[in-house]
Parts: C-alpha cells; sequence; structure tokens
C-alpha cells in the first residue's frame, strides 16, 4: 500500500492505496458516486473529473498519480438547492434522460466555459467528445450548454 | 378534440429527477451498496458450441476470499426464458441457470462469490472446465437446413404458449400470414422491385453496463436492486429460476442508467440471487464492457426478403415479406421480434395481397433480444427502400407515392388482427395519424427536390426519406397500474410500477396526475418501481409507459380526485358537484379550502381515513404513433465515406405530454439509429468470437458525430390515450437505414442492400455498378 494526499472538491484526504488502485475506483470508494464506471477504458467518459484545472478519464489515472493533486467531481458544483448555471441549463434544456453520463459531461462543459465563455456549437460538440450518452443526441446538452454560458456571461456582466 | 387548456400536460416541466442526477446523487444500484458484500463473476464459454464433461472448482474453492461457486452441477435446473416478458411468455423455454452445454462464446458455465473483484476474478481461473468442442453453426440458414448441428438438443426445452417451436431444426419461432392473393396482385403489376435486406448485429450500449445488487434482509427476504426495465417480471422470474416464493422477493429499481430494451431481460437478477441464497451475503454483478457486448443481449440480426408490385397509377398491388431472423443461442424474443416486423411495417401500405413469413434461427452467436424497435428496425428498411425504388421506376416522387400510399385515419389493416405477440392480435382501426403532416413539413425542412451543390468535386450530395410506425403497448397483454395517496399536505404519493430507465416517465406520469388532480407538479412526488410498495406494471418496453402507464394514472387521478371532493364536501356542506379543484384549492364551496386542508381533515378530523386510490389499465388498441425522416447526405465518391448532413424526424407522437423530453426520445432514438446504420457493427472470428467488444472498436457516435438535427413534433389527439398521447419513444430509431440508403441512392445511384453502411461497402457497390 501506498500513502497519497489529494485534495478533492476542497477537502484534504490521506489514503492508503494499492499500486493498481485507479482515482476512478479510489473517488467511489470515498463516495464521491457521481463519478461513474461505464467502461473502464477509457472510451466512454463517464468516470471524467477535473485534476488540476485538466479534465480527465480517472479510469486511467492511478490513485497514486493524484498524489498531491486536487480533483474536482461534480458535487463540487453545485447541489439540488443552489444548482450551478450548467447543472440548471442542463435539467432546464432536457439533456438530462437517464443522467448517467451527465455529471462528467458538466465538468467537460465547465472546463470549456472556463476557457471560452462563448463557445460555438462546435466547440461544444468538441468539448463534449469524450462523453458518449446513448440517451440523447446530444441536441439538448448543445443547446444545455449555450444557454449556461449566455447565464454566466450576464451573471458576469450584473458583478461588474 | 381536446379544448387543450392543460396547466401541466404539453408543458416543459422540470424533469423530476433531472437536478439529483445533475448533482450527481447517489442513485444508480452501484451507489447503494452496504459497506461489505461480496463480488460476483461470471465464468463464459470460451467455445461457440461444447458439452461440458467435467467441471473442476477445487482449485477455485480453497482460493482464500472464496464465498461459493455454482455451475451446473449445483444448482436446479429449471427451464425458463431470459425475456423480461408478461407471463405466459412468448419466447421459449431454452434457458437454465447454468447448462452441461454452452452455446455460444459468452454463455455463463459457472459463478462466484467471493470478497472482491480481484479474487473472484482468479477464482474464475481457477476453475478448471473440460469441454467437448462441438460443431458450431453460424449462419442462420444453414442452421435451420438438413443436416446441421442442433443447438437445443436437449429434452427440456421447450414452449409454453401454443406456437410453432421446432428445436431439432434450429427453429424457434415461426410465423406465416398472408392476405388476397399475393400472385395476382403481383400479376397485376406493372412494376415489381425486389431484393434482400441484410440487418446486421447491434447493442443497445447503455452507459450503465447491467448491473445487480441482491442481498437478504433481516426477515430472510430477497432484496433485489437492479437496473431492469420490468421489476415484475424479475420478480417472477427470479422466483421460477431460484425455486423460491414470490413473497420472499423484493424488487427495488433505482435509477437506470438507460435499458433500450437490454434491460428487458433477466440476465444478472438470478444468478446474483442464487450467489446471495447459498452465502447469506449481499452481493454485486455486473457486467464490465466486453461481458456487456457479449454476453447481454443484441439487436436480432436479420435477412429480409421483400417484394413490392405496384401499377403505373402508383398503386400496390402487393407486398412480399419474408424474414429470417438470426435470434443466436437462444430464442428470447424470437417469436415476438419476427412479428413485429411484419405488424410493426406492413400496416404503413394498406394492400390488399400481402404475404408475410417469419423464421427464426438459432446459431452459436450472441442472443437476440429486445431493442428499441424490435422487429421494425429490421423490416422497415428494406420496403422502404423498394418503395423508393417503386417510385422512380414509375416516375413518381417518393414522397408523393408515400403521401398516397399510406394508412390513414379511420383504416385499418388485416396485419393487425393476423399478427399479435405470439398468438393472434387485434384487430384495429386507426385513429390520429398526423402522417401528411409529418411528410409535409419534413419535407420542407429538408429542401426536398432542392439539391446543393457538394462540399468537394469528389463527392456527391443526395436525399432521402422513409415513413415509419411503431405501436403504443401490446393490446390485452399489457398491464399498468398506480396508486395515490394525500397527505396531510395536499401533496400525493403517485406509486407506480411503470418504470423509469431514463426516458422521464416518473415525471410525465406525474404531469398526467397533476393536471387530472388539479395541482401543480410540486405536490406529486412520484416513486417508480418497487415491487413492495408500488403497485404492477408490466415495466417498460413495448412503448406502453405514456399510453398505457399513463391512462392508469389518469384513472387513478380521477378516482382520488371524486375522494378529495367528497370530503371537501363534507367539511363545507357543499355538494360534490358544486366543488372544483383549481391548482390544489378547492372552489366553489362556502369557503375556499386547500388539498392541505382537505389532507390534515382527513386523516385527523372526523371521519378519519387515508384518501387513497389505486386503478389498472390495459389496452384494446396500440396505436401507432407515425414519422417522416429526411436526410441529406454526401457520399465521397474516392473513399466510400457516407457523411449525414442534416437530419429531419417529423413525428406524430399524438399529445406530446412534455415536448422537450419527447424530442429528447426522438433525438436519440435517431442518434443511436444513425451510428447503427453507419458504424456500429459487431465483427467475429471464424470460431464465433466477437472481436471488438469496446467502444474503442464498435464506434457509437459522439457529439462530433451528429449531423445537424431537426425535429418537428406534429400534434394530434389519440382518443384512447391519456390527454391525447400516444408513444414516441421506439420509433425514431428506424429510419436512419432506409433514409439513409434511399439519400445514397440518389446521390450515387446505388442501392445498399446491408447495413451498416461502411465506405468499404458503398465503394463496392459503386465498383460494380460501374
Amino acid at each position: 500500500m501506498i500513502q497519497i494526499s489529494l485534495n478533492i472538491n476542497g477537502e484534504d484526504f490521506d489514503v492508503d492505496v494499492s499500486p493498481d488502485l485507479t482515482l476512478l475506483d479510489l473517488l467511489r470508494e470515498l463516495g464521491f458516486h457521481s463519478v461513474k464506471k461505464g467502461c473502464g477504458e477509457g472510451d466512454c467518459g463517464a468516470c471524467g473529473v477535473i485534476m488540476d484545472g485538466i479534465y480527465c478519464k480517472s479510469c486511467l489515472v492511478l490513485a497514486m498519480q493524484a498524489n498531491g493533486r486536487d480533483v474536482f467531481t461534480v458535487e463540487s458544483m453545485g447541489d439540488v438547492n443552489d444548482p450551478h448555471p450548467l447543472q440548471q441549463a442542463f435539467v432546464d434544456e432536457g439533456a438530462v434522460q437517464c443522467g448517467y453520463c451527465i455529471p462528467s459531461m458538466l465538468l467537460a462543459a465547465d472546463v470549456l466555459l472556463s476557457e471560452n465563455e462563448d463557445p460555438t456549437d462546435d466547440e461544444i460538440k468538441e468539448a463534449l467528445d469524450g462523453n458518449l450518452c446513448r440517451c440523447t443526441g446530444y441536441v439538448k446538452q448543445i443547446a444545455a450548454v449555450k444557454k449556461a454560458a449566455k447565464m454566466m456571461r450576464e451573471e458576469e456582466n450584473d458583478a461588474e | 378534440m381536446t379544448l387543450n387548456n392543460w396547466k401541466t400536460v404539453g408543458t416543459n416541466v422540470r424533469k423530476v429527477d433531472g437536478l439529483a442526477l445533475a448533482t450527481g446523487g447517489s442513485l444508480f444500484v452501484n451507489d447503494l451498496l452496504d459497506e461489505d458484500y461480496l463480488f460476483g463473476a461470471i465464468l463464459t464459454s470460451p467455445h461457440a458450441h461444447a458439452r461440458i464433461i467435467s467441471i473442476d472448482t477445487s482449485a477455485a474453492e480453497a482460493l482464500d476470499g472464496v464465498y461459493t461457486i455454482l455451475h451446473h452441477e449445483n444448482v436446479q435446473r429449471v427451464p425458463h426464458t431470459t425475456a423480461g416478458q408478461g407471463y405466459p411468455e412468448p419466447s421459449p423455454y431454452d434457458a437454465v441457470m447454468f447448462d452441461n452445454k454452452v452455446r455460444y462464446v459468452g454463455d455463463r458455465v459457472a459463478a462466484v462469490a467471493a470478497s472482491n473483484e480481484e479474487i473472484a476474478r482468479k477464482a474464475l481461473s481457477l476453475i478448471k472446465v473440460q469441454y467437448e468442442v462441438l460443431e458450431p453453426v453460424f449462419d442462420p440458414l444453414t442452421a435451420i437446413s438438413e443436416g446441421a448441428p442442433v443447438i437445443h438438443d436437449q429434452d427440456d426445452a421447450k414452449v409454453i404458449i401454443p406456437v410453432f417451436y421446432d428445436k431439432s431444426r434450429n427453429m424457434p419461432a415461426k410465423v406465416e400470414t398472408s392476405v388476397g392473393n399475393v400472385d395476382e396482385g403481383f400479376a397485376q403489376a406493372d412494376v415489381i422491385v425486389e431484393d434482400v435486406f441484410e440487418t446486421h448485429y447491434g447493442h443497445h450500449c447503455p452507459i450503465e453496463p447491467h448491473v445487480t445488487y441482491t442481498k437478504l434482509d433481516p426477515h430472510g427476504r430477497l432484496i433485489i436492486t437492479t437496473s431492469t426495465q420490468v421489476p415484475f417480471h424479475v420478480r417472477r422470474i427470479v422466483a421460477q429460476v431460484c425455486q423460491i416464493p414470490v413473497r420472499k422477493i423484493r424488487v427495488i429499481k433505482p435509477r437506470i442508467g438507460g435499458g433500450f430494451g437490454g434491460k428487458q431481460e433477466i440476465l444478472l437478477e438470478d444468478v446474483c440471487s442464487m450467489l446471495t441464497l447459498r452465502t447469506g451475503m449481499p452481493v454485486l454483478l455486473n457486467y464490465n464492457r466486453e461481458e456487456e457486448f457479449v454476453s447481454s443481449r443484441t439487436r436480432h440480426p436479420s435477412r429480409c426478403y421483400t417484394k413490392v408490385g405496384v401499377k403505373n397509377d402508383g398503386t400496390i398491388t402487393a407486398i412480399r415479406l419474408h424474414v429470417l431472423l438470426n435470434t443466436g443461442a437462444y430464442g428470447s424474443h424470437a417469436l415476438t421480434v419476427g412479428s413485429n416486423a411484419g405488424s410493426k411495417v406492413l400496416p404503413m401500405y394498406p394492400c390488399e395481397n400481402i404475404d408475410f413469413k417469419m423464421e427464426a434461427a438459432y446459431t452459436n452467436l450472441p442472443v437476440g433480444g429486445a431493442y428499441r424497435g424490435y422487429g421494425a428496425t429490421q423490416a422497415v428498411y428494406g420496403l422502404e427502400v423498394l418503395i423508393d425504388e417503386a417510385a422512380r421506376r414509375i416516375g413518381m416522387d417518393p414522397v408523393e407515392f408515400r403521401k398516397k400510399n399510406h394508412i390513414k385515419s379511420g383504416q385499418g389493416s388485416p396485419i393487425f388482427k393476423a399478427l399479435g405477440e405470439g398468438t393472434e392480435g387485434v384487430e384495429m382501426t386507426i385513429g390520429s395519424c398526423g402522417l401528411d403532416k409529418c411528410i409535409e413539413l419534413g419535407a420542407e425542412a429538408i429542401g426536398w427536390g432542392h439539391k446543393d451543390p457538394p462540399s468537394h468535386p469528389s463527392k456527391k450530395r443526395g436525399k432521402g426519406c422513409a415513413i415509419l410506425m411503431q405501436g403504443s403497448s401490446i393490446p390485452h397483454v399489457d398491464m399498468g397500474s398506480a396508486t395515490l395517496k394525500l397527505n396531510d399536505d395536499g401533496s400525493f404519493n403517485l406509486l407506480m410500477g411503470a418504470t423509469d430507465l431514463g426516458t422521464g416517465s416518473d415525471t410525465i406520469l406525474s404531469q398526467i396526475a397533476a393536471e387530472e388532480i388539479g395541482v401543480s407538479i410540486d405536490m406529486i412526488i412520484p416513486l417508480s418501481s418497487d415491487t413492495d410498495v408500488t403497485p404492477f406494471d408490466v415495466g417498460a418496453y413495448a412503448s406502453s409507459t405514456t399510453y398505457l402507464s399513463g391512462m392508469a394514472v389518469k384513472k387513478t387521478a380521477a378516482l382520488i380526485r371524486h375522494q378529495i371532493l367528497e370530503t371537501a364536501s363534507e367539511m363545507l356542506g357543499s355538494p360534490v358537484s358544486a366543488l372544483d379543484i383549481d391548482d390544489g384549492v378547492i372552489k366553489g364551496g362556502s369557503r375556499e379550502i386547500t388539498l392541505g386542508d382537505v389532507g390534515l381533515h382527513s386523516l385527523y378530523g372526523e371521519n378519519q381515513h387515508q384518501i387513497i386510490a389505486s386503478a389498472s389499465h390495459i389496452t384494446e388498441k396500440s396505436p401507432p404513433p407515425f414519422a417522416a425522416h429526411f436526410v441529406e447526405v454526401e457520399v465521397d465518391e474516392d473513399t466510400g465515406s457516407v457523411e449525414v448532413l442534416h437530419y429531419v424526424a417529423a413525428v406524430d407522437c399524438g399529445t406530446a405530454i412534455h415536448p422537450k423530453l419527447a424530442e429528447g426520445q426522438t433525438e436519440g432514438a435517431v442518434a443511436n439509429g444513425l451510428s447503427y446504420a453507419l458504424t456500429e457493427q459487431y465483427f467475429f472470428n471464424e470460431k464465433g468470437r466477437m472481436l471488438n467488444p469496446n467502444f474503442g472498436h464498435y464506434k457509437i457516435f459522439s457529439s462530433s458525430d451528429m449531423p445537424k438535427m431537426t425535429t418537428i413534433l406534429v400534434p394530434t389527439y389519440e382518443a384512447t390515450g391519456p390527454y391525447g398521447a400516444k408513444s414516441v419513444s421506439e420509433i425514431s430509431i428506424n429510419g436512419a437505414l432506409p433514409a439513409i440508403a434511399n439519400a445514397i441512392q440518389d446521390a450515387v445511384g446505388v442501392r445498399i442492400a446491408s447495413g451498416p453502411f461502411s465506405p468499404d461497402k458503398v465503394l463496392a457497390a459503386m465498383a460494380k455498378k460501374s
């Protein structure tokens, strides 16, 4: 076992992990259930997290590689009483069907909007490309990201 | 027609589970585990066809952390079907939990429960199985020909309803029906078009693979939490296979990560339950992605011999459709998928002379099952391609040809009566039909008749269309029911057997309840499905939930509304007939009171009682939703690659209870249909092993692959459905194969008669033509 320290959603964790434990399995063991396993091979994207500002698939990251890093899951974005504009927009636009792929897709969208506050359809498609969804056809998700981007721009303008 | 002054129905209310899902709530089977549980794993067959001579589990059992191992020598042999259908099932009883024979690569051999996944997998590798390898058969036509190896040679395989079953010829199902005189019909035709169309294996690819968690409660009852479309069928079939009473089982369906038909099957629940019954411990059993592709269920591949005769004036004189269905190693859904290939396709074009035959073949390949589209996907492809061809041959625009010939309101079809779910069907005339409008709006959206220049000299553009129908529930077979109870704050628990698997049915059924009672949707607390708590429903399949379960909810809501008004009448001293409920307030009485007042009074005031109602619903008909799909493609003549530029789906689903969810169903079905038509494909080696069981090599569409997509909902009113609703979930998966094939034909003049439309295939067809 190897002792690692990492920060998840702003909270420090010191844990002993086996060398072959994936970050996905560690996060799920720690109760971060938003991180889903859809394939375990880096193809479906249901396990996406943000690590040190970069969106990555946690099934392809060993837990010990997360040592000393900051990891964010969708639990950090908002909750049912105070959802993030992306979470709100996804629900309002009908982008959530079964919801299994949604948490990681929201994180991918969040990274996109942090770099590009007014993305085009094609830019959104590219950003969400690593997140497979079998329910929706992606139409509503693209609309939701655009809507959230608009909400966030307006919030920012109001704040200024 | 409706006055359409609805407050909730027809609006895009917030999906009731949307925020909990979007914020990452612990809602799925894998999120609901106890601290200590065992990990289950299944050993599968490396051979396509083999007899198990011996099985030695001693080394595996000796491994520290292994709790139990199941195999054919130590579990009861109970023939059953894994198909999650109503009882008596139309699928053959050709499966047992573990058999001494394996019938495809991926078939069950043994199962283990161990303290963790690593030990479970290690234990599987230590099980020594000696096989007598038998000759496999992979081609369905060879399988049903004389001298083929018999796949189900066991004595106890049988059917439990009086239908054709001939296991000695590898034929789990066969249906024949004809109307009029087809030969005479073809003799009257000026133009005859025919071809054999092949559809391929496909997988549902829910992003959540199958998963089941079982445990015993303190009373010794078995609690099954499982990702299923059919909780009540799970309860019945686990009771059957594990030989325990239904009363000892509780099935809980939490949130489901997609189903699409693949979870209308009892695949893990029986094994997981048996592992718990043997060990007394909670057990988690799930498929990984490879197992999901190989060992769960697939879309039945088919060969559809299709022939259409038309007169020069556009009259269809005869249609022949002979379907050979490859059901793989087990006959799950074979009879009904095969029957639906006729019943969900042939009525689209009323014709006096129809000849339909369906034969299903066992082969030593992965097993077919329920899959969104359910037979219609397979058969409509060839028919709609030939309709195009026939129209072209008589010099009629394919859109005009379809407008002239499609079924209309008030028309029936002898096929409805002839083809049921294994038995005779139900006579039906079409009520609502918005097909004309779908065709008109779809053609307009795609710019029918107008051709834009291609983006490159090596490319050619083309447009194609297809019309579609499906059904809404299975008449006289399916049943849904609901319970509503009023709480002391004026809210309602809505308890439903109807199974939301991500479709949004909890939301639309809550809308129906809210509308009927006269409250806002916030006052409805939906719960689906827990067999201890919610009343029965056959489950989420056959496009039944909105139409069938929706009507059960509507009836229940009408009953409880009446009870509320009776209590309010007592409270107010005003007659029931004077009272009305408007946004949770009882109006028309001596004073206004709220539903909370009524709830509180009913529970604590005079004449204390629980205001509660239940109702069930069966259907007399299965009103088809209709759709017209249009597509524009660009075909690269150098590479054969087909790019979809724009896809238009115009759908008549009656009233869309929740328009955004109805659009979402359509867009999702189209996306699945597109990737099935263009990229999804099973590759097998010569021994029947699937070579590409992962998303890296089995390509499903991602966001970048999606073309411009236009969804048009065409409102009609189906008088027999709740607030005029019909189904929407399945129909739009069927359009891509024929519409794209027709667009390819329009672009480069070749007919592609088998899916998927991969570049090599298109290139080969163009080479053959030139």
